[in-house]
């Protein structure tokens, strides 16, 4: 299942990041295929993007709200919602797990041999407040004179916006190179500590700052396709603790919201306890459990 | 374990599949293609 996912990573980040001819046009591919939103983080500003960022395409639509309704025009996200929230009710943060390409970053920068650590559970809550405050709140009410906002998490945070689009914008463009200055100096700084953080630590960036994980994350409850838990069957081993990525104690919390049904759980789970579900029909786990050893 | 289908995430996807249409009604994706195609350059730290 494991090389499964693999590939599945794979294939999202080609559909996400399938132009290719951005060496000789120098630039971002403009086609129609961009009305379509990249499930897992994506910047659309990467010269190899075909999809839009959900979190990037919110901003921008709260940050001329006001010009736009003032236009009669309307657009508050709801297209841009509306699709997340379909993604969400679907899949939840089972895309993080499977189909986002900054994730899939992680995951291999944390395959680099070193000494490995745990992330402290407080910090999970800091990308709650990244949605709240830099992705809704301030680019719809900090506006300039001309009733305009601004996208306050790619500007002054997304790192990987910098590492998809700021950085090859460079390499493509070098006139840009004279129009650096603290700001980008500031992301690079936070890219590469996501980036050092991701080699002793498993998915750093996921688990304390990624907006859209924690919008998904809402869904933990309600998603469609989820893991449960058969009671019956577990025996509280804790097998599963130590195959988490994301270190959920799923016998304890089967709901958990950094829960990515990467599924590794599943696998670790001797006793057949963790079920995949689709719309509450199980569709994998439920080989007989394996009997007690008995003494002879 | 014989478990019920869940209704919860069918309303809930027919709920945000609504806000979806609506913004499709509004012409929303038209705005959404044409940011898409620009590089904002401030928003990826240049400029």
């Amino acid at each position: 299942m494991e090389y499964l996912r693999k590939w599945v990573q794979g294939l999202f980040f080609l559909m996400t990041n399938g132009y290719w001819n951005f060496p000789v046009t120098r630039s971002i591919y403009k086609g129609p295929l961009k009305v379509v939103c990249s499930p897992g983080l994506n910047c659309y500003s990467c010269p190899a993007s075909t999809t839009y960022c959900p979190i990037g395409a919110l901003q921008q639509l709260f940050a001329g709200i006001r010009i736009s309704i003032e236009t009669g025009q309307f657009f508050i996200g709801l297209y841009v919602i509306g699709t997340m929230g379909v993604l969400g009710g679907f899949w939840g943060r089972m895309i993080c797990g499977w189909a986002c390409p900054f994730g899939l970053f992680q995951e291999l920068l944390h395959k680099i041999p070193s000494p490995k650590f745990g992330i402290w559970p407080f910090v999970r809550y800091i990308k709650y407040g990244i949605l709240m405050f830099m992705v809704l709140l301030l680019p719809l009410f900090v506006i300039d004179e001309f009733g305009t906002g601004t996208t306050w998490f790619c500007k002054y945070f997304c790192p990987a916006g910098t590492l998809e689009a700021g950085i090859p914008m460079l390499m493509l463009q070098p006139a840009l190179q004279e129009n650096l200055g603290w700001l980008f100096l500031l992301k690079l700084s936070i890219l590469i500590f996501f980036i050092t953080w991701s080699v002793p630590a498993s998915r750093p960036f996921c688990r304390s700052a990624c907006p859209l994980g924690a919008f998904y994350a809402l869904f933990s409850k309600i998603k469609m396709v989820k893991l449960t838990l058969d009671h019956t069957r577990c025996t509280h081993c804790g097998d599963c603790h130590n195959a988490c990525p994301m270190e959920v104690r799923f016998n304890e919390s089967p709901n958990d919201m950094e829960c990515i049904s990467c599924l590794l759980c599943t696998r670790a789970c001797k006793r057949n306890a963790i079920v995949l579900e689709i719309g509450g029909v199980p569709i994998s786990g439920r080989a007989k459990a394996p009997q007690k050893p008995t003494r002879t | 374990m014989k478990k019920k289908p869940r209704i919860a995430p069918f309303w809930v996807i027919l709920f945000f599949l609504i806000l979806a249409m609506i913004g499709i009604g509004l012409d929303e994706p038209s705005q959404v293609l044409n940011q898409a195609t620009q590089i904002c350059l401030s928003c990826i730290g240049i400029g």
